[in-house]
């Protein structure tokens, strides 16, 4: 199959698709891999670099779109009624054709319609369910890190500061502080690149879990005192009562006086951002601070923020862009393009350049939003991970397994204890026995193979398991001394009897040899770390 | 001629070079020491039987052992670590056969006489000597010729073979009733020698019957019973150098056997009886779920170079490939830029006990960053990547996850634990145990296929 990868006809968009590295994973999987001239230049990736990787590169947009099968884009395709004719993608899709892209399928139902109407199979990347085997096709996990980390670029940019506290031969110079809103993804990528810059990184999020997360990443957890839970489903967040939005605003406004930058990043799915940062809160910071607004797309987080633009009002710098990701359109494109890569390969289980759309596989059926002729968003819910009450009836059988278990373990050591004194009874009435019937100077001996047993056994133990390999070749060695035996026989008067003790006299000192030979030669490859 | 008195005095002294040596072994620093006390004690132990016994010809008795000694020193000399396991198999058998001749030397000798109670004494030692000895002298060969690759590594299963064992332990009790009763010893030789033959075939038989998986404790078996076979000729001869040391051997193998049984939570009678470790079929325990991820060698390097602490899990497999080399210099590199790595070593990896310690020192490992399983299995929840290298049941986390899988219970390195591990593998097929692996499909493990030596040439490269 041929996988075609258009540049972006959106204005400002500098990410594509695939990158030259991805490309080569799909090449891998029997695809050909056909890309527009130049789709990559805005981000970095040259004409000449795909071909080097194994993709044809063409010039007409309209060649790659119909030479092709699947269609992999990041934007949704531009419709004729929202942009002139001449950016038009969507009439460039042909029935049969396969799309892959972000494609915002709860807020765009009239494109899906007309996608359907179309017969463009489209599988949408930002619809992938949240289970962790679908973790390496979450392009919205792979954007938000990428917007996070840029966020902090971009406050870092309009701020006039250092992050990292310094004490110069000029003077002290205080570490810059960063409060973090919405600790998903993104949240935890601005904590991580701020953390990393030296500043001193607080974050809130309403969801309790996150905490440990948040202190892992090296920032501090602020934490309110109200008891609500805010997890929603899926792992995002939800809406929050009253009350606790009001402990909340306290909590911000409070922050807003002692920190320099405010990084919010708050969303709920389906529901325009939520307004944390008051116009009033915003204005209780400092002159020279910034707020950088990762929810500018859905409205803001902040009443300051426009959505694109960067504002500054009573000298503090409120940044919404909605481009964030495209702004690093080098990393985000080769993050996409290996989530691409990551879906091909889900989707052409043979490697044979065959897509297959397998809608019993739970993680497809979540993404594909219009299969041939039909709509099919939204999916059914994703089985969720860990419900609460089988939760507990799997651990009450735990506990019982482990109860078991233990009587288990408890009836074996009785019984191995009432083994080992069964058995010390039987060695001593055997030694008993052996003593009443065998003559004296047997009882000599058997004194002096007990006592060695007993020795041997004690020696035996203290030696490191490093060494047993050694320890075996120079047993062996050492029982090699069996050799005594065959040379008193070889003063035998019997003719036969020294043939038969010339040829244990041999193989013993192969033995004794061989064995402590072999056994210097291993020894001596031990060493020490010098 | 010397006198008894200091005959027995240098057997005494002997003997305590040689428990000596054994225990120099506990530590690296006293282990080559060790070996030179065995040396100087079977030295002055030779001399001083040379001196007291009038053999008929030095020349003969020389020339013989220069011969013997000439082959041991070669095939130590040339012997590859990899075939170690082999070595000692046959050196095993050695010990068996030389019991056995010189069981049959004493019982033809015709210096040798005794009457009464001491008759019947010395009889019964004769025969229980070549008994041991024979045993251990073809279930050696056997074993050798498992591990060489001669024979095949599945266990032999004859059809009614434990009858087949009893019948043989039955005829030879009835065969030494013949032989201790018998009143010419022309007609005792009989029984001797078809009890002889009896017990090559149990020997042969009793090996066959066990799988490859249990090798290191046939191994360990046979180094015990080669230790017994020297004490019953010393019984045989009156010799304490010979109990003395037989007994050292002797409980040296029992306790190797009890450790690498405990290792695999097995019982030593049911690995006897055989069986265990050649079936592919057996997926006992719950189904799993999950897919195993592939990584390339580029993703395996940048987990190794942005790890702290990295951890080697070495198999049999790695020995197979002969990756050890290859997998030393990939630890200098990585000690090189700071990280901490160190190779964690479960008690049945490899062929026989000790025996990945030996590949890895030969490979110039130095002994102090190869730990052993119980030392390190607790540093493993903070340890960054782990790499398993041709191993597999040893790692399985459904030997305590579930309590239905054949290798329940069994102690593995809980690898699972650490951060990200990294499997180095052919193929999805299962380990010697037949057990699929759960590890393969857990989130934090990812799969590196191919041969493990061309694997860790490119990582080391591309490091």
């Amino acid at each position: 199959m041929i996988i075609g990868v258009p540049a972006e006809r959106a204005p400002d968009e500098k990410r594509v698709a695939l990158s030259p590295s991805s490309a080569a994973g799909a090449i891998k999987l029997g695809f050909t891999v056909n890309v527009q001239a130049g789709a990559g230049i805005a981000a970095g990736f040259s004409d000449r670099e795909y071909q080097e990787h194994g993709a044809e590169v063409i010039d007409s947009v309209h060649e790659v779109y119909q030479t092709s099968d699947v269609i992999l884009k990041i934007r949704p395709p531009l419709t004729p009624d929202t942009e002139t004719q001449d950016e038009d993608e969507f009439s460039l899709l042909r029935s049969g054709q396969t799309l892959v892209s972000l494609i915002g399928p709860g807020q765009n139902p009239d494109l899906l319609n007309a996608l359907a109407q179309r017969g463009v199979t489209t599988l949408a990347m930002d619809a992938v369910p949240r289970i962790s085997r679908a973790q390496k096709l979450d392009t919205l996990s792979s954007m938000a890190n990428v917007a996070g980390y840029r966020a902090v670029v971009e406050a870092a940019t309009h701020f006039g500061r250092f992050f990292t506290g310094q004490v110069t031969a000029a003077g002290k110079v205080p570490p810059a502080k960063v409060l973090v809103i919405g600790a998903g993804v993104a949240g935890l990528a601005a904590i991580g690149a701020a953390t990393a810059m030296g500043a001193i990184v607080r974050a809130f999020d309403t969801r309790p879990e996150v905490k440990e997360q948040v202190e892992s990443m090296g920032a501090e957890f602020l934490m309110l005192e109200f008891e609500e839970e805010g997890s929603g489903e899926g792992g995002y967040a939800k809406v929050m009562s009253e009350a606790f939005i009001a402990a909340e605003m306290k909590l911000f406004e409070e922050q807003a006086r002692d920190v320099d930058i405010i990084i919010t990043t708050a969303l709920i799915p389906g529901k325009p951002a939520p307004k944390l940062i008051l116009a009033d809160t915003a204005r209780l910071m400092r002159p020279g601070s910034v707020v950088v607004d990762l929810a500018a797309e859905q409205g803001g987080n902040c009443e300051l923020t426009r959505p694109g633009e960067v504002v500054t009002e009573d000298g503090i710098t409120v940044i919404g862009f909605t481009d964030l990701t495209s702004r690093m359109a080098a990393q985000s494109s080769q993050l996409y393009g290996n989530n691409v890569v990551h879906l091909l390969t889900e989707l052409c289980p043979d490697k044979d350049g065959e897509i297959q759309i397998n809608l019993k596989d739970e993680v497809i059926r979540g993404l594909t939003v219009v299969h041939l002729n039909e709509v099919l968003w939204p999916p059914p819910a994703p089985r969720l991970s860990a419900a609460p009450a089988p939760a507990q009836s799997s651990a009450t059988e735990q506990q019982k397994a482990a109860n078991e278990k233990e009587n288990e373990t408890k009836k074996t050591k009785s019984a191995s204890a009432f083994g080992s004194v069964l058995a010390l009874a039987v060695v001593l009435g055997l030694i008993l026995g052996v003593g009443a019937f065998a003559p004296k100077s047997f009882m000599g001996h058997f004194t002096v193979f007990v006592l060695s047993v007993f020795v041997g056994w004690q020696v035996i133990w203290n030696v490191t398991p490093a060494l047993h390999t050694p320890l075996m070749s120079v047993t062996n060695a050492i029982s090699g001394i069996i050799v005594v035996g065959a040379l008193v026989q070889m003063s035998s008067g019997s003719g036969v009897v020294v043939a038969l003790a010339a040829v244990a006299l041999f193989v013993a000192s192969i033995n004794i040899f061989g064995g402590f030979w072999v056994t210097q030669r291993m020894l001596r490859m031990f060493r020490k770390e010098s | 001629m010397m006198a008894q008195g200091l005959i027995s005095a240098v057997y005494i002294a002997a003997s305590i070079l040689f428990i000596l040596s054994l225990s120099g072994l506990s530590h690296q620093e006293s282990a080559r020491r060790g070996n030179l006390f065995g040396i100087a004690g079977m030295a002055i132990a030779i001399c001083a039987t040379l001196l007291a016994s009038t053999p008929t010809s030095y020349a003969l008795v020389l020339g013989v052992m220069a011969v013997g000694g000439a082959t041991g020193s070669t095939l130590a000399a040339r012997v590859e670590m990899t075939a170690m396991p082999q070595l000692v198999a046959i050196l095993h058998s050695f010990v068996g056969l030389a019991a056995v001749l010189v069981g049959f030397g004493s019982f033809l000798d015709p210096a040798t006489k005794f009457e009464g109670a001491e008759k019947v004494v010395h009889d019964v030692e004769v025969f229980l000597g070549v008994l041991i000895g024979a045993v251990t002298f073809t279930g050696s060969v056997a074993a050798f010729g498992k591990l060489q690759g001669i024979l095949h590594s599945r266990p032999l299963m004859l059809p009614g073979r434990h009858l087949i064992n009893l019948a043989i332990g039955l005829a030879c009790i009835w065969l030494g009733v013949l032989f201790v009763g018998a009143d010419s010893s022309m007609s005792a030789l009989w029984p001797l020698l078809i009890m002889t033959g009896l017990a090559f075939v149990f020997g042969l038989h009793m090996v066959l019957a066990i799988g490859g998986a249990d090798m290191p404790v046939v191994i360990s078996m046979l180094n015990s019973y080669s230790g017994w076979a020297a004490a019953a000729t010393g019984f045989m001869l009156a010799n304490d150098l010979l109990i003395v040391t037989g007994a050292l051997v002797g409980s040296s193998g029992a306790i190797l056997s009890y450790i690498m049984c405990r290792a695999m939570n097995r019982r030593f009678l049911s690995v006897i009886l055989g069986g265990f470790g050649g079936e592919t079929s057996t997926s006992g325990g719950a189904s799993i779920e999950g897919e195993a991820v592939a990584v390339s060698v580029d993703e395996t390097v940048q987990l190794l170079s942005e790890a702290k602490s990295v951890v080697i899990v070495p198999g049999y497999g790695m020995a197979v490939a002969h990756a050890q080399h290859p997998v030393s210099e990939l630890v200098k590199s990585l000690k090189d830029r700071g990280v901490e790595t160190r190779f964690a070593i479960h008690p049945v990896a490899g062929r026989m006990p000790g025996h990945m310690n030996v590949l890895l020192a030969e490979a110039r490992v130095p002994y102090d960053v190869v730990l052993e399983m119980d030392e390190i299995n607790s540093d493993l929840p903070d340890t960054d990547v782990v790499l398993v290298i041709g191993a597999n049941d040893i790692v399985n986390p459904a030997a305590q996850d579930e309590p239905n899988s054949p290798i329940a219970g069994m102690p593995v390195l809980e690898v699972w634990k650490a951060q990200t591990t990294i499997i180095l593998k052919r193929s999805m097929a299962t380990g010697y145990a037949g057990v699929d692996n759960p590890l393969f499909y857990r989130d934090n493990s990812r799969m590196l296929f191919g041969d493990a030596k061309e694997s860790i040439s490119a990582v080391l490269s591309a490091l």
